[in-house]
């Protein structure tokens, strides 16, 4: 059995609770070199795990050994495996960000709680239990709570008590969810429930039915679908910029889950139990990118337009992937990749431009402290990775985005509001950086703090070998694509695990 | 038994939401505890309601309960426990920083 699977969990598990323990203990400094020290282990254990899954079989692992369905199962295939990478390269830029700015100090216990939050990421990205995917939920909601209430600004403790009671409704939500699969099928197992699912009687369709709406509802929540998105653009502004450059994985989280559990359980074998994921997301979907797009225009500050942006590419990204065709997944998952990074240098970018503006903060507002000309660069080039401007990533993931979606029914509305959202994107952007950038007052810009754009460089990095590994990235989204929807050999690879029966 | 376990996952449901629904943080707590309280019966129920049956093998014993369920429900308890300690924590914080226990946004508030 390879036992590098649970190493994503158990790493930062061992280290937040090391962490956690020695907290008031140890100096900042210790706790600096050793979160960004597990981080970069993890970002290390990451790529193996990319690189064991790219072979193209699943990889299982059978928590004490328990045989699956009985036992709970760990599955790495290569979708997990890319999902964790973004995670830990993401969090590392997020780290360094929180580290360069001092945001790690406003709170003793960051550290453990960036690590606890790493461990329900990975938890929920590798399981392959459906209860035990919402335990790593509440791992990873009440570490973000922690994170983002870091500082407790008004601001924060306002959006932060919404957020925190909007998740536990939706919490619940899923409970009830579960619970009712369990009711109707005696087993969570995702790739037991693909079995169990399609044998059910005509009469217990409907519980099955009801039960996997209200896990689109759930998991609707945590991607910001419409019309369950108003919490985001409040939460995300309000959190430090490192806080809410880590939280453009959250929102990936739900895409992840819509897209795993219904491709698994839900998918075409299921027959009249699943409802068609098409008909509800993809308009939901395309609702939501066009509220973005408004949201981002009628922003008047900074890090709500980011957030509103952040609302657009999940929007994007579930419309396409929604269609459930090989390609579509394939391109929407390569934007996703993309999208996480841009939106997290977005909002790095957002929170230094605030840094340097004083009471302003990030408020669109003119006659601000001018800016220096390396963060000025940075600003421009998020603008073009978020809106899709040739010849970077952004470009050819809506490309991508574009080329996948052309033989669906619904290409017509999905190209039309794609575009025009880009496009609306554009303004609302090139608006806030001549507002920001140009008309500022005339003394010349503070120096750059040391550090300060080491997280933007890291990120931009990530996205250039996107760009220039481009069709590599795609093969492989092309490959994860395919593993994802041949259901048959996932279910055949979890259930045949070794293990005590 | 079924009907009357059924009437009161949905009478703590219907409080629950209702309450959820007020302006004042404590009241959303509540509305939040109940909710939990019902879920976590509702979990209890899938295991299929039963009285006096043995919860693991024995010889001799031909119905048993679901402890698997029971297993469940012990988790989302636990979990639902500690969400709402924090949840309170929070909003006594809230109370005193923002001198208001309303949940919704005030109009001074400039989130656009």
């Amino acid at each position: 059995m390879n036992q590098w699977i649970i190493a994503p969990v158990l790493l930062p598990a061992v280290v937040a609770g090391g962490l956690m323990l020695a907290g008031s203990v140890v100096t900042l400094r210790v706790q600096r070199v050793l979160g960004l020290l597990a981080t970069a282990v993890l970002l290390a254990i990451a790529l193996v795990l990319l690189d064991q899954a790219a072979g193209g079989s699943q990889g299982v692992y059978t928590l004490g050994h328990w045989r699956p369905p009985f036992g709970i199962a760990l599955v790495l295939d290569r979708l997990s495996a890319v999902m964790l990478a973004l995670t830990a390269a993401l969090a590392l830029c997020a780290l360094v960000a929180a580290v360069a700015g001092g945001v790690d100090a406003q709170g003793r216990y960051f550290h453990a709680l960036f690590q606890f939050q790493l461990m329900g990421l990975n938890g929920a990205f590798l399981t392959g239990d459906l209860f035990n995917l919402f335990v790593f939920f509440e791992v990873l909601l009440i570490a973000s709570y922690c994170l983002l209430l870091t500082g407790s600004t008004p601001a924060r403790l306002r959006a932060g008590l919404h957020y925190v009671v909007v998740n536990l409704v939706g919490s619940s939500l899923f409970l009830i969810a579960v619970g009712l699969l369990y009711a109707m099928t005696g087993t969570l197992n995702l790739a037991d429930l693909a079995h169990k699912v399609p044998l059910l009687a005509a009469e217990d369709r409907l519980l099955v039915e009801s039960a996997a709406l209200l896990l689109l509802t759930v998991f609707g929540l945590k991607a910001a679908l419409f019309p369950l998105l108003l919490w985001l653009p409040s939460a995300y502004s309000a959190a430090a910029a490192p806080v809410a450059a880590l939280f453009a994985i959250m929102t990936k989280v739900g895409i992840y889950s819509i897209v795993r559990v219904y491709v698994t359980v839900f998918g075409p074998a299921a027959g009249e139990a699943a409802p068609g994921l098409g008909d509800w997301v993809v308009p939901a979907g395309l609702i939501t990118v066009v509220w973005g797009a408004l949201g981002a225009l009628a922003s008047r500050r900074l890090g709500s337009m980011a957030a509103h942006l952040t609302l657009m590419s999940a929007g994007t990204i579930l419309s396409v992937a929604a269609l459930t065709t090989g390609p579509a997944v394939s391109a929407a998952l390569y934007y996703l990749l993309h999208s996480t990074l841009a939106t997290a240098l977005l909002f790095l970018v957002c929170g230094a431009v605030a840094e340097r503006r004083g009471a302003l903060g990030d408020r669109l507002q003119r006659a601000g402290a001018a800016q220096p000309v390396p963060l000025g660069i940075a600003f421009l080039l998020s603008v073009m990775l978020v809106v899709g401007i040739p010849p970077l990533s952004g470009f050819l993931g809506k490309a991508m985005l574009l080329q996948g979606s052309a033989a669906a029914p619904q290409a017509v509305a999905i190209w039309a509001v794609l575009l025009a959202s880009s496009f609306v994107a554009l303004i609302a952007l090139a608006r806030a950086g001549m507002t920001l950038f140009w008309a500022v007052r005339a003394a010349p810009a503070p120096p750059s703090r040391a550090g300060e754009m080491a997280a933007p460089m890291l990120l931009l990095a990530g996205m250039l070998a996107l760009t220039v590994a481009a069709e590599p990235v795609k093969r492989f989204m092309d490959a994860t694509a395919a593993q994802l929807g041949d259901v048959r050999s996932y279910s055949e690879a979890v259930l045949n695990a070794p293990g005590r029966p | 038994m079924e009907l009357l376990v059924a009437i009161g996952i949905g009478t703590l449901t219907a409080a629950g939401v209702y309450l959820l629904l007020r302006e004042r943080t404590f009241s959303v707590l509540l509305g939040l505890t109940l909710l939990s309280y019902a879920v976590n019966l509702f979990v209890f129920a899938t295991g299929r309601l039963q009285v006096g049956a043995a919860p693991r093998i024995q010889p001799g014993v031909e119905t048993y309960a679901d402890p698997l369920a029971q297993a469940l429900v012990l988790t989302a308890i636990v979990i639902s426990f500690a969400m709402t300690a924090f949840t309170v924590v929070l909003a006594i914080a809230a109370r005193h920083r923002l001198d208001d226990d309303r949940a919704s946004p005030s109009a001074e508030q400039d989130d656009a």
